[in-house]
């Protein structure tokens, strides 16, 4: 299977396999007008498998998103058909508005527009709480 | 702006200092009297508690202070749909610190981001309350004279108990602990609160089924109540409840200077014939509630 070259936009490369699909969701990419590309399962020399998402178009990305779905995960910039810039990706500190608390119980869920904040409490087990009542995110 | 939400929010050397000023409120209440002289504390309880709303009432009467009060979502704006944020917005106009309650996780980090007065956090649902935490401290140095070197029971539903939870974050923090965790398999303490408390600072521990095989170990038996509804079956209720209920007969194999506590309320789970016993401790502890609550109420006021 191939996908045509992209001239100017993002390919997030080295996503895990089976993880495409979650970063396509939160990062919004349904919404929008851009063309978007989402590979899974391809071959890959470091991974095995991997999932790619290739955007064709300028695009402003949520990378903090990226980093607490895959930190391994790759962004290239590409401009003219070259890539222009590689970006690391990191686990972020603090989510907001990426998830939402699954806590029946948990204030977030009643009072108005109250942002949906969850911090990094555990990098080795790759662990996010939420800010308000400390449940912890499931795990991707 | 300065609040108390959970235990974690109080370094330890604050911890010691809040339990020194409560001693000194009990040794010199006369000093204390009138140093809350023109300030108001807002008690905002938006689900039922007796002790909690009255121990803080009582403390900022004793410190020369006044109260307002709201109790009962009902009759508040709340159940007319205002936000947590607008009401204590609307309540720092009117109180100096607030000491809230809510049935909802978290409600307390929401009212003391939004609130331009100090916030207590008086519970909030099953996450935090410190407050109670605060009150076990101070028992047991008092009873105790310190931390160091204590055995600590901790008996009955170590699962769903938040009080139980945030004791052994706190306890934790001090040199020299050791726990026995004794409850049924299916109410043990949770992972994380053994991973994160225990296992990371090597604090020893030991988890039991049996209150008197090893009540003659311990230090500190602190009860919680054991309920019906957390047993996944009526048959192993009724094996095990009896287990949990402490008894004189079951003192007989406890250290002569061991502190029995609670949280309170209790249902069955200490028998009151237990009152009479020099060990037990529970009525203190809802006194140095009071004082404590005196204390971080000081604390958060500078005074």
């Amino acid at each position: 299977m191939t996908v045509d070259s992209i001239q100017n936009g993002i390919v997030i490369d080295h996503i895990a396999a089976g993880r495409g699909m979650k970063l396509y969701d939160l990062l919004k990419l349904n919404k929008t007008e851009t063309p978007v590309a989402m590979m899974m399962n391809v071959t890959s020399g470091k991974l095995g498998r991997k999932d790619m998402i290739k955007i064709d178009g300028e695009i402003t990305l949520n990378l903090d998103v990226i980093g607490y779905v895959d930190p391994g995960a790759t962004v290239n910039v590409i401009q003219d058909g070259k890539l222009k810039e590689k970006r690391r990706i990191e686990m972020p500190e603090r989510l907001e508005n990426v998830i939402r608390c699954k806590n029946p119980r948990c204030i977030s869920t009643t009072e108005q527009e109250l942002s949906q904040i969850f911090l990094l409490t555990d990098r080795e087990q790759k662990e996010y709480r939420c800010l308000w009542c400390e449940t912890r995110a499931a795990k991707i | 702006m300065r609040s108390v939400i959970d235990i974690p929010d109080l370094s330890l050397e604050e911890l010691d200092a809040l339990m020194d000023r409560a001693e000194d409120i009990i040794a010199h209440p006369d000093d204390y009297a009138d140093i809350c002289h023109r300030k108001k504390l807002a008690t905002l309880f938006f689900e039922p508690s007796t002790r909690t709303r009255l121990s803080f009432e009582a403390a900022m009467y004793e410190l020369g202070g006044q109260v307002i009060s709201v109790a009962g979502s009902d009759a508040s704006s709340v159940a007319k749909g205002e936000s947590i944020a607008d009401t204590v917005k609307t309540v720092s106009c009117y109180a100096d610190i607030i000491a809230m309650r809510h049935p909802k996780e978290g409600a307390a980090r929401v009212a003391a981001q939004n609130a331009a007065v100090p916030v207590i956090n008086a519970g909030d649902g099953g996450h935090s309350h410190p407050t109670q935490t605060l009150a076990d401290l101070l028992t047991i140095r008092r009873e105790k004279g310190g931390f160091n070197g204590l055995t600590v029971g901790l008996c009955g539903d170590l699962k769903f108990g938040r009080t139980v939870h945030s004791l052994i974050n706190a306890l934790s923090r001090y040199e020299g602990i050791r726990f026995v965790l004794i409850s049924p398999e299916e109410l043990k303490v949770p992972s994380y609160v053994k991973s994160e408390a225990l296992k990371k600072r090597n604090i020893p521990y030991t988890q039991e089924q049996d209150l008197e095989s090893v009540i003659g170990d311990l230090d500190i038996l602190y009860m919680t109540r054991v309920q019906r509804e957390r047993f996944f079956n009526e048959e192993d209720y009724l094996r095990l409840k009896d287990s949990y209920i402490l008894t004189p007969e079951k003192l007989v194999k406890a250290r002569k200077d061991l502190c029995v506590m609670h949280p309170l309320p209790r249902v069955n789970e200490i028998s009151v014939r237990v009152d009479q016993d020099p060990r037990a401790c529970y009525f203190k502890q809802v006194l140095n509630g009071k004082f404590m609550r005196e204390a971080l109420m000081l604390m958060l006021l500078n005074l």
